[in-house]
């Protein structure tokens, strides 16, 4: 099986779920003929042509709505937002239009939009480039928000999300698009979504982890084995709604669970999971809930101390399993 | 590239009567009459449930069913896409939706077929009929139609997409950015501006700087066309030129009906604190209905005892779909879960 990146994961699954449905077509800033600023959609232009590949004007509003309007209509729009730091202008037709459409109809006017976008951090990308919004959308039924974050899960999930018949924000972690890589299978398989996935078996202590962090958990847990702490991490790929069984199995079994996120902590995706535990398996518990987050500051300040401040990285993470460990 | 439509047609032929000019048989001018008459019927009768608390919220079309029924009858029903307004009660009766469903959604019973009583009364849709659902942020369906007029631009067909607003929705962002979009790509979309004058209780000065909604056409490359918004065939006739511009491929067109809102806002507004009587009783004698009756007799189109068949006929559908609505059991409490996710694919 060849090795690609998170990256060729996104483009190649477009690729080959445009030759397979002529509804689909992508819109967004520079999607064409740049093939996109981080260059997801890189030579689909070429194949597909501008009709199928279209470069949008600078709106983000529109380009959602634009999107809510063709998925009405029945075709299956792909809209990029370039980063989703710029996402919050399409607030209104995402949360009141999109992910309200089915429920505000009962049923009628199905909304099939999937909204990919680059979010996270570690980049260099100051206050505005290296935003982390799955918080706030996951807190929004009728809008599925998923956050694969290998070039397997990518594939399964993108595939899987182009055949879901409700709104889909699709979140890319930036950083790794380089930098992860992983073997995927030619077979058109698909990763349904609500499904959880064991990325490490472990017995001692449950992390939950996604994106970027879910990487720097991996190391952690790989370094901890020297101190003969075998971790257990979750990466629960579909961020709302939540697979709750397979966190809360691993977490009655470990009796130990972190939550790590980006995101800033308070009120965070690690904030709901441990609610979930504490309602859930909290006579399992050997210790209480922890979370390692972002701090509570508005973004991630661009100079290279203030950024490396903010990120939560393998040390941070492996600093709070020890103390979990220990409890 | 403002035009002055009804100078147009009169500098016509002089002779026939306008709407044999415009191309239309007696039967389509007294059908016309006949929706704007039953949807002032329905009107008047969801206001005075809502003064008898019978239901909790009402908000009203009055005043507008002229330039609705015009363009309305434009369009090509079931197969033209439609983006309604919460005003455009005239409007989709003309493209099909029964007294009864509006009804149903007055009161948020069982079955309301516009979203299974969940939405306030007067957020219009029907998926049969290509009526797409409105909710309450006003401007939000305008860049929404751009997305159907791609959408019809990308499967090469022949419909076109019609979106109504109020002028006070122009001062929001999603309209420029659904008409840039529109503009760009040359799309199949008609803008229909209900331009009542009044947003709320703004007036239209501290709306926009500029005189009229048509003149922004200019900045997004479109035709901007105004006109008499009470007269209900100069509505169609507007609306006519500017769907078969759309589906000759020459893109989008503004369109501004110049009208009045002879009633407060919604049932909870007190339009006396804002304008005076003098200015509605105007406005009362411009009234589209009275304008469009006026014409059919003056062109024998309609009688007395013509209008009076319709009178009853219009009191006995409203009291039959009053009835129905009354009677008719609220919706399981529980039903409130229900309709927040679709089935998953199967894999």
């Amino acid at each position: 099986m060849p090795e690609i990146t998170n990256i060729e994961a996104v483009t190649q699954t477009l690729q080959s779920e445009m030759r397979r449905d002529p509804k689909i077509f992508i819109t967004g800033e520079d999607v064409g003929k740049r093939g996109g600023v981080f260059r997801a959609t890189k030579g689909l232009m070429e194949e597909f042509g501008e009709e199928r590949v279209v470069d949008s004007p600078l709106s983000e509003l529109s380009l959602v709505a634009v999107g809510i309007g063709a998925a009405l209509y029945g075709l299956r729009p792909v809209v990029e937002i370039q980063f989703a730091d710029f996402i919050a202008p399409a607030f209104n037709q995402i949360v009141q239009e999109a992910a309200r459409f089915r429920y505000r109809t009962n049923g009628e006017w199905p909304c099939p939009l999937l909204i990919r976008t680059p979010y996270g951090g570690g980049i260099g990308g100051g206050l505005y480039h290296s935003q982390s919004i799955e918080a706030t959308y996951s807190h929004i039924p009728g809008l599925y928000v998923v956050a694969p974050s290998t070039p397997y899960d990518i594939a399964g999930m993108l595939r899987y999300a182009l055949r879901v018949n409700d709104p889909v924000l699709f979140l890319e972690h930036k950083k790794t698009y380089r930098l992860i890589k992983g073997e995927v299978p030619a077979d058109e398989y698909m990763i349904p979504f609500m499904k959880a996935d064991i990325k490490r078996v472990g017995n001692d202590v449950t992390v939950i982890a996604y994106g970027l962090m879910l990487h720097e958990t991996l190391q952690a847990a790989q370094e901890l084995v020297h101190e003969d702490i075998n971790v257990e991490v979750i990466d629960p790929r579909t961020l709302h709604p939540l697979d709750q069984d397979t966190i809360l199995s691993s977490v009655k079994k470990t009796g130990k669970a972190l939550i790590v996120h980006e995101d800033n902590l308070t009120l965070g995706l690690g904030a709901e999971i441990a609610a979930l535990i504490a309602s859930e398996a909290f006579e399992f518990l050997d210790a209480p809930v922890m979370r390692v987050a972002g701090p509570d500051v508005p973004a991630m300040p661009y100079a290279r101390t203030m950024q490396d401040y903010f990120m939560p990285n393998a040390e941070k993470i492996a600093a709070a399993v020890r103390k979990l460990n220990a409890y | 590239m403002t035009l002055n439509l009804a100078e147009n047609i009169q500098s016509q032929t002089r002779a026939e009567p306008r709407h044999i000019q415009l191309g239309l048989h007696d039967e389509q001018v007294l059908e016309m009459y006949w929706h704007m008459l039953l949807a002032r019927r329905l009107d008047e009768r969801m206001w005075i449930l809502h003064r008898q608390h019978e239901v909790a919220f009402h908000i009203s079309g009055i005043g507008h069913e002229g330039c609705q029924v015009g363009a309305a009858m434009a369009m090509q029903r079931s197969h033209d896409y439609f983006f309604p307004y919460y005003r455009d009660l005239c409007f989709t009766l003309s493209l099909g939706l029964t007294p009864r469903a509006m009804m149903l959604a007055l009161y948020g019973k069982q079955g309301d077929p516009m979203s299974g009583g969940r939405q306030m009364p007067c957020h219009y849709s029907a998926c049969e009929l290509n009526i797409v659902s409105v909710s309450s942020p006003v401007a939000t369906q305008i860049p929404q139609a751009s997305g159907v007029g791609f959408a019809i631009q990308y499967n090469k067909t022949d419909q076109v997409a019609v979106v109504c607003f109020g002028e006070g929705s122009t001062a929001e962002g999603d309209f420029h950015e659904g008409l840039n979009w529109a503009g760009i790509f040359k799309l199949p979309v008609i803008f229909y501006c209900q331009n009542n004058q009044y947003a709320i209780s703004v007036p239209i000065a501290r709306e926009m700087p500029v005189k009229n909604v048509a003149d922004r056409a200019y900045a997004y490359g479109m035709p901007g066309v105004m006109f008499d918004g009470n007269d209900f065939l100069e509505a169609y006739s507007a609306t006519k030129l500017a769907i078969e511009r759309a589906r000759r491929g020459e893109g989008p067109s503004l369109l501004e009906a110049k009208t009045y809102r002879p009633v407060p806002h919604s049932s909870d507004d007190d339009d006396r604190t804002y304008r005076s009587r003098e200015e509605v009783e105007f406005w009362k004698k411009r009234d589209p209905i009275l304008l469009a009756r006026n014409y059919c007799i003056e062109h024998n189109i309609l009688t007395d005892d013509k209008q009076q068949e319709f009178e009853n006929r219009a009191r006995e559908i409203v009291d039959d779909a009053n009835e129905f609505a009354r009677s008719a059991p609220y919706p399981p409490a529980e039903e409130a879960l229900n309709g927040v996710w679709g089935e998953l694919p199967k894999i």
